[in-house]
């Protein structure tokens, strides 16, 4: 495969930045670990048959009566942290990028359709995205939540309906410059169907931008899916997300088992750190008023 | 300037009036609260009355305009679970939350701003680099971890600071606050810390970004050429033109600190009305939910027409721009 | 004879950026008496804006003048510390650029930005500065200066906007001001005005003035001497008349061809084939050799020194002879 000399640029500037590139590569072997969860994971946290009491809140290094070591200890119900925290990856990764992948999908289709048909539409449908920007995400996720009940599609949603606006704003941000410029006027004015316009020369104009709102909403869709569970308003307990984990263990953090929250939450905050570094980076070379 | 703020006035209020209405109606969504209200063995009779009683049997748009009736008299019913009216629950916790709140927007912007505009100034610092990884670090870690984190460090392991609750307090105006004894700072303090981070770093990230473009533009470089100390430059020039962007997250975040308090007041126990929330959703208590609800909607759009208005004072091109 | 008020040499200001080295001004030389006035001519990214720049120390990182001097009044700058440059900047030397809507800042009013510029040099009472500021702002030529004062810079016109810079470049009464563009974002009727004035403040208050333009027609009309910038270098200067009448370089000879006003109704206009070579990594030789009619391949290899003939010089291995122009 040849890389377009642009993109090879991009990732010849991206190496340069030895930070975001340890990142990148966390990033990409966290997803790879819990893609492959249930291969490298020593239990399903699942099975609830393969659990006993007598494993309950061990310490990290604890050999427990399956005959192996628990790196990071073991929860309340004597599960093996380590495997609970690769499959909880596996939960907080699919929520963030499904909703980070429909928020983009809606709130780019709202963005640029709003500045393509202009006028009262547009601004209608801004000023509800303003008016929701303006209102705090968790809030309305929180709300939201709350009165979906819990489960992973009304958690999808609450997520979603907390985020799409950023990236209708963005994309009505890129696309109103985008539509002033010559070329798009010029294709507007041939009898290509609005459609095409906005896919073909709207649409790839406002990608850049939208990418660097989609790298730090995914990370925070996951940090609010965690918080949310934490809180109890989130998944079920029959998914246990890394937010759920840390919330099991908060009770016992004071009595000093402190590992039955800080690994998960280790995980989660690290998974986070290294997506948003990445975004920065990608910002700041897509930034065409910081290039040297 | 005073059409201006009228059409903003009467915008708001109908923004107010949509709200009411999709609180109500999505409160109305969550089960039933008879049946958290009364004990599972009430007899069909003692469940009729109680429904008559709350006025559940009517329909639900006579039931929202009952509602909006004693809304506008500033009765939201009584809360389910405490029986009291909602409107003196919501006013007994509010200080507390209204302190903590204040205290965390307050100082992330006094401390953020000057750091963020050094980040800004000298990009290329260790100093820089120190404040940016704080911010990254404050900006993606979840804030209920934060809390976690501050509590096994300051109250489990060093045993300095207590882990929740509030402390005593001293009452002015009728209303108990914190921060008026030294107790109550004891308890104020990781809450707080835990509530400001994140807008610390949000602070950082927008004076830095906004110090990094305005000192690459020609109203810089102009300024310099006048002779203007690269101090004046970023006192009077730079920090008079981030200005405009910072209050106007001042305020949104002051809004949306009130709604993470959710998180912060449930770690620490801080008796706020984040944590009233949160019991009643549990609880179900309907009044409670809808009242906060409300109450958080008009404190928004308040602090959106300040702001529309602080900025207009601000930005003497806005102010022309609206008024033509 | 005595010292000349700002004297040039050499000057070379290159910028260190992850690409490479970009020279962008590269052996600069000019003498500025009081009262004189210079054209700095060149297409953009020529150099002569960074050239401006230099002057006031004012290049940005990863920008540095690597060598060369400049002497205001016989003392050095190059070199000085940042707090000393600071002071001779807008008391001694100043600039304006190209588009007041970006230089002039949007949140303050016109009072506030022309304090902050005389506090920078003068601790003065609210009296005296007001005064001050008024008289400067009506000399520039903007009428009801008073009552202007506390206007903000969106409410004046693009070509008084642009007069508000210049009363705050003047303000401490400059020996001399390096103008960039200060006409190229103005309509061309305000364009003539501002020229005008321009003319009338330079002989009354005897400041020197650096007026750096791509455009031949204002600097023939204002300039007495000129020089010509191509890929950072001077390629020609000398007295604008006999430059522009009988130019020596095959750039310059260029630049005038392509002038509309030497096309015939309805001819196409002359272009300089080819386009301005990129700053990073100069060929070794003459940068408009691959362009210019008369290049050879020495041209290519050996770069031209300096050919000095009377108050005029070119860098040209194969000069335009002077009866053929």
């Amino acid at each position: 495969m040849t890389l377009n000399p642009n993109l090879r640029r991009f990732f010849s500037e991206f190496a340069e930045n030895k930070v975001a590139l340890v990142a990148a590569i966390i990033v990409l072997a966290i997803v790879l670990l819990a893609l492959l969860a249930p291969l490298v994971a020593p239990q399903d946290p699942y099975d609830l048959a393969s659990l006993t009491l007598r494993d309950a809140r061990r310490p990290p290094g604890y050999v427990g009566t399956q005959g192996y070591t628990h790196l990071l200890g073991t929860d309340a119900q004597g599960r093996d942290l380590l495997s609970a925290i690769l499959y909880g990856l596996r939960i907080s990764l699919q929520m963030g990028l499904v909703a980070g992948a429909i928020a983009f999908a809606l709130g780019a289709t709202i963005g640029t359709t709003a500045a393509y048909l202009g006028g009262r539409v547009e601004a209608v449908l801004m000023r509800v995205v303003d008016l929701q920007l303006s209102f705090p995400a968790i809030l309305l996720a929180f709300v939201l939540a709350a009165l979906l009940g819990q489960g992973r599609w009304p958690l999808t949603a609450a997520l979603v309906a907390a985020q799409y606006a950023y990236f209708a704003r963005t994309a009505h941000g890129a696309a109103v410059a985008e539509r002033q410029k010559d070329y798009v006027e010029a294709a507007l004015s041939t009898p290509l169907p609005g459609r095409t316009v906005v896919l073909r020369h709207i649409l790839p104009n406002c990608m850049a931008p939208l990418l660097v709102v989609g790298t730090v909403q995914v990370a925070s869709a996951i940090s609010l899916e965690a918080t949310l569970s934490f809180l109890g308003v989130g998944l079920p307990p029959t998914e246990p997300s890394l937010g759920m984990l840390i919330s099991n263990g908060f009770q016992y953090m004071l009595s000093g088992r402190y590992w039955i929250s800080i690994y998960p939450g280790v995980a989660l905050i690290v998974l986070i750190i290294a997506i948003n570094l990445v975004g920065d980076q990608i910002r700041d070379q897509l930034n065409p008023r910081l290039r040297r | 300037m005073l059409g201006f703020i009228s059409s903003r006035i009467i915008q708001a209020l109908a923004v107010m009036l949509a709200m009411s209405m999709l609180v109500f109606l999505g409160v109305f969504a969550i089960g039933n609260p008879i049946d958290v209200m009364l004990a599972p063995d009430a007899t069909q009779d003692i469940r009729a009355q109680a429904i008559a009683f709350y006025g559940f049997d009517r329909p639900i748009w006579e039931q929202y305009l009952r509602f909006l009736g004693r809304l506008l008299q500033g009765d939201l019913g009584s809360s389910f679970v405490y029986n009291i009216p909602v409107m003196q629950l919501i006013l007994s916790r509010l200080p507390a939350t209204l302190e903590l709140t204040l205290i965390a927007v307050i100082s992330a912007t006094l401390i953020g701003v000057p750091l963020g505009m050094y980040a800004g100034y000298r990009p290329d610092a260790p100093l820089s680099r120190f404040i940016m990884a704080f911010s990254v670090l404050g900006f993606s870690v979840p804030t209920f971890w934060i809390g976690l984190v501050l509590i096994l460090t300051f109250a489990v392991t060093l045993g300095w600071l207590p882990a929740g609750g509030r402390g005593e307090t001293a009452t002015v105006f009728g209303l108990e606050w914190s921060f008026l004894t030294a107790d109550g700072w004891k308890f104020l303090l990781l809450p707080a810390l835990n509530l400001a981070l994140f807008k610390l770093s949000m602070m950082i990230r927008l004076a830095r970004s906004g110090t990094r473009e305005i000192m690459l533009s020609d109203t810089v470089k102009f300024a310099r050429a006048a002779g203007i100390s690269e101090w004046g430059v970023l006192r009077h020039h730079v920090l008079r033109l981030i200005l405009v962007p910072i209050v106007t997250v001042f305020g949104l975040e002051f809004g949306s600190t009130l709604a993470f308090a959710v998180v912060t007041e449930t770690i620490f126990s801080w008796p706020g009305l984040g944590k009233l929330i949160i019991e009643s959703i549990g609880s179900l208590d309907r009044p409670v939910m809808v009242a906060y609800l409300v109450l958080v909607a008009l404190l928004f759009i308040t602090i959106n027409l300040l702001v529309d208005l602080a900025y207009a004072a601000l930005d003497p091109r806005i102010r022309r721009g609206r008024n033509a | 004879m005595s010292a000349p008020l700002l004297e040039v040499r050499d000057l070379v200001t290159h910028f260190f950026t992850r690409a490479g080295v970009v020279k962008a001004v590269d052996g600069i030389s000019f003498t500025l008496n009081p009262g004189e006035v210079m054209g700095l001519v060149g297409e953009s990214g020529s150099g002569k804006s960074i050239t401006g720049f230099s002057l006031l120390g004012l290049v940005d990182a990863p920008g540095r003048i690597v060598a060369g001097s400049v002497k205001l009044n016989g003392q050095e700058l190059v070199g000085l510390p940042q707090a000393e440059l600071r002071r001779i900047r807008g008391k001694t030397m100043s600039m304006v650029f190209q588009d007041p809507a970006m230089t002039l800042n949007p949140v303050l009013t016109v009072r506030r930005q022309m304090r902050l510029a005389l506090a920078a040099h003068e601790r003065m009472s609210d009296a005296a500065a007001t005064a001050r500021c008024v008289d400067v702002l009506s000399r520039v030529g903007i009428p009801d200066a008073a009552r202007r004062l506390d206007s903000y810079p969106h409410e004046f016109s693009g070509g008084m906007r642009q007069r508000v810079a210049l009363a705050i470049a003047l303000l401490h009464r400059p020996a001399v001001i390096v103008a960039d563009e200060p006409t190229t974002a103005l309509d061309v009727s305000i364009q003539a005005q501002i020229l005008a004035e321009m003319k009338d403040l330079v002989r009354d208050s005897g400041t020197a003035l650096i007026w750096i333009s791509h455009d031949l027609a204002t600097v023939s009309s204002l300039a007495g001497k000129m020089a010509v910038m191509y890929a950072g270098r001077m390629v020609e200067t000398g007295p604008t008349g006999t430059v522009l009448s009988a130019p020596r370089h095959h750039y310059t000879r260029g630049l005038l061809d392509s002038l509309p006003s030497q096309a015939e109704p309805g001819q196409d206009l002359r272009q300089i084939p080819g386009s301005t070579p990129s700053l990073l990594g100069l060929p070794p030789g003459c940068p408009f050799a691959s362009r210019c009619p008369a290049g050879t391949a020495t041209c290519a290899q050996v770069s031209p020194e300096i050919t000095w003939e009377g108050g005029r010089g070119f860098r040209c291995h194969h000069p335009l002879v002077e009866a053929l122009a």
